[in-house]
């Protein structure tokens, strides 16, 4: 009798969610001593999630792990099914009667929320919404933002925060050779921004950033990075924390915020701001946002436990625009056990459980930010999809052997008016893209509407 | 800028960096692990990962190491690929507490 993953009956698996995840989950199948088919779905027609739409357009090197999941397409086990959206254009439940099992790679798409008043003000914007606006993404593509005031805040230090201060700070000549969206870059030279504020709860010690994207604030031509060193003293716990092992990150981080605070007025026309130990309270503003007040925090608590407790006190900012970046949920997909509290896919070692602390469900698995959280970085995720996949190939003997795969996938597609797009399709949207760019000396300038891309893709 | 595999790996190899390499940009022979600067992608994914710190941005290797950036660049190219971890050198442990870790 022939087993599951053998040429007669090779493992289908769908994966949902084209990311670095999706593509590691991929690779790592393709990898094994089992004869598999790969289903990457994907809800909008281009692939490569975060590296595509999330990492900042000045960053071109890290863009290159596009290279490796180009390379993973290449192999006849890989199948790309893109501008599919799993929950609506088909259910979670009929993936599972298709493939003999579905690993859920689609990542954190909402930002936190403050929870405080005022934050659906006018002006008050999430971090995801900007960085797939200047990005190219098709949901982003009709967002404003008005950046006529001269100070904007940001809520927030870790790489996010980094990233919209750097777009912010940059000038136009820095950014208009990377692939940002011509969009963006229109709406960006006008920007009379001069004041840009990205602020912590806790201290210089604590921030999230990593030290390199720090270290760029320094190279910004038109902005110069500041923090008043009264904000660099610290207390005790996080001097501990900062001489240890593990805060050696941080430590880092410490001196070049003291270079920030070191550094000289030499009249650059921008000037980025970090500032600690503030909390937002409210948003105030006529129609708008115009004022964010903020409570003073004092950290308490032993050496990497400290907690942010506010002291009662309070500072205000006038800006005509905030970003908050404090954290990213996933967004539940129905049919898909969910657990509110974190954003994520309950599970056991990538394995889904009905409920957090539940009972596996035979066949589901997930990886990535949607499974542990949004942490860590691009190949933090191959690691975590490894995991997932190993999950997976330790269960084969026991997942249902008669499934249609690929073939009952398209069938209910078809059958429901789903038009989506193949990888060859893709190849389509990528050249022309590239060509567009060629034009402007730009690596490439993005379809930023799902109809131009499917145009192209002659859907 | 690159990213540098400097003298604590040698005699180590511990390869837990591998596993999160985003590129597969690191090859190895039987001592230690080298990066292959014109694959890695500078992302610093591997670097807290080293049991024995031995990775560094190349602007933030310590003194008296900087040479290891040319010998990465040199070496990788031609050593064979790796791709996912693999045990230890058998003396690791051994050298891991001599670095003091």
């Amino acid at each position: 009798m022939s087993s599951l993953g053998d040429e007669s009956n090779p493992l289908r698996v769908a994966i949902v969610g084209s990311g670095p995840s999706g593509f590691y989950a991929t690779e790592a199948l393709i990898k094994s001593s089992l004869i598999v088919e790969i289903d990457l779905i994907e809800r909008l027609p281009a692939p490569f999630g975060l590296v595509r739409n999330g990492v900042a357009p000045d960053h071109p090197k890290l863009k290159q792990a596009i290279k490796v999941y180009k390379k993973v397409a290449q192999n006849p086990e890989f199948n790309f099914v893109g501008n599919v959206t799993v929950g609506v254009d088909i259910k979670a439940e009929e993936l599972q009667q298709t493939h003999h099992a579905v690993i859920y790679t689609c990542g954190a798409e909402t930002d936190r929320r403050l929870g405080i008043p005022g934050e659906d003000l006018p002006g008050s914007h999430t971090a995801t919404e900007f960085v797939g606006w200047y990005n190219g993404h098709p949901d982003y593509r009709d967002r404003t933002f008005d950046l006529s005031h001269e100070t904007a805040v940001v809520i927030g230090q870790g790489n996010v925060a980094a990233d919209v201060a750097r777009i912010l700070a940059k000038s136009v000549d820095e950014l208009k050779q990377t692939d940002i969206a011509q969009h963006a870059l229109d709406v960006l030279a006008e920007s009379r921004v001069r004041t840009i504020y990205v602020v912590g709860r806790r201290g210089p010690a604590q921030a999230k950033f990593a030290s390199k994207e720090l270290k760029e604030f320094l190279e910004i031509e038109n902005c110069r990075p500041y923090i008043d060193p009264a904000e660099l003293e610290l207390n005790e716990a996080s001097q501990l924390e900062i001489d240890s092992k593990e805060g050696r990150g941080n430590k880092k981080n410490i001196e070049i915020f003291h270079q920030f605070a070191g550094s000289e007025d030499t009249g650059k026309q921008r000037v980025c701001i970090a500032t600690f130990l503030k909390s937002p309270l409210r948003l105030e503003g006529e129609g708008r946002l115009q004022k964010i007040i903020f409570e003073t925090n004092e950290l308490s608590g032993e050496p990497f436990r400290q907690s942010a407790k506010g002291t009662g006190q309070t500072t205000e900012i006038d800006c005509g625009i905030m970003f908050r970046s404090i954290g990213y949920n996933g967004v539940p997909i129905e049919g898909v056990p969910f657990y509110e509290r974190w954003g994520t896919i309950p599970n056991d070692a990538g394995r889904i459980t009905s409920e957090q602390g539940g009972a596996t469900v035979p066949g589901l698995y997930t990886a990535g930010w949607i499974k542990r959280g949004p942490s860590g970085i691009i190949g933090t995720n191959r690691a975590c999809a490894v995991e997932t996949v190993e999950a997976l190939l330790e269960d084969v003997g026991e997942l249902d052997t008669d499934k249609p795969g690929r073939e009952g996938l398209y069938k209910i597609l078809n059958s429901n008016n789903v038009s989506y797009i193949d990888y060859a399709q893709w190849e389509k949207i990528d050249a022309a893209e590239v060509a567009a760019g060629e034009l402007k000396s730009k690596p490439r300038e993005k379809f930023t509407r799902r109809t131009e891309m499917l145009e192209v893709a002659g859907s | 800028m690159t990213t540098v595999v400097t003298e604590n790996c040698k005699g180590c190899r511990f390869t837990d960096c591998v596993a999160v390499c985003p590129v597969a940009c690191f090859h190895y022979d039987d001592e230690m692990l080298y990066i292959d600067p014109d694959v890695c992608i500078d992302c610093s994914a591997c670097i807290p990962e080293c049991p024995v710190e031995a990775i560094f941005e190349e602007d933030d290797i310590p003194e008296g190491q900087e040479h290891w950036t040319e010998i990465n660049a040199d070496k990788a190219p031609d050593l064979p690929l790796i791709e996912e971890p693999m045990d230890p050198l058998p003396e690791a442990e051994e050298r891991k507490a001599d670095l003091g870790f």
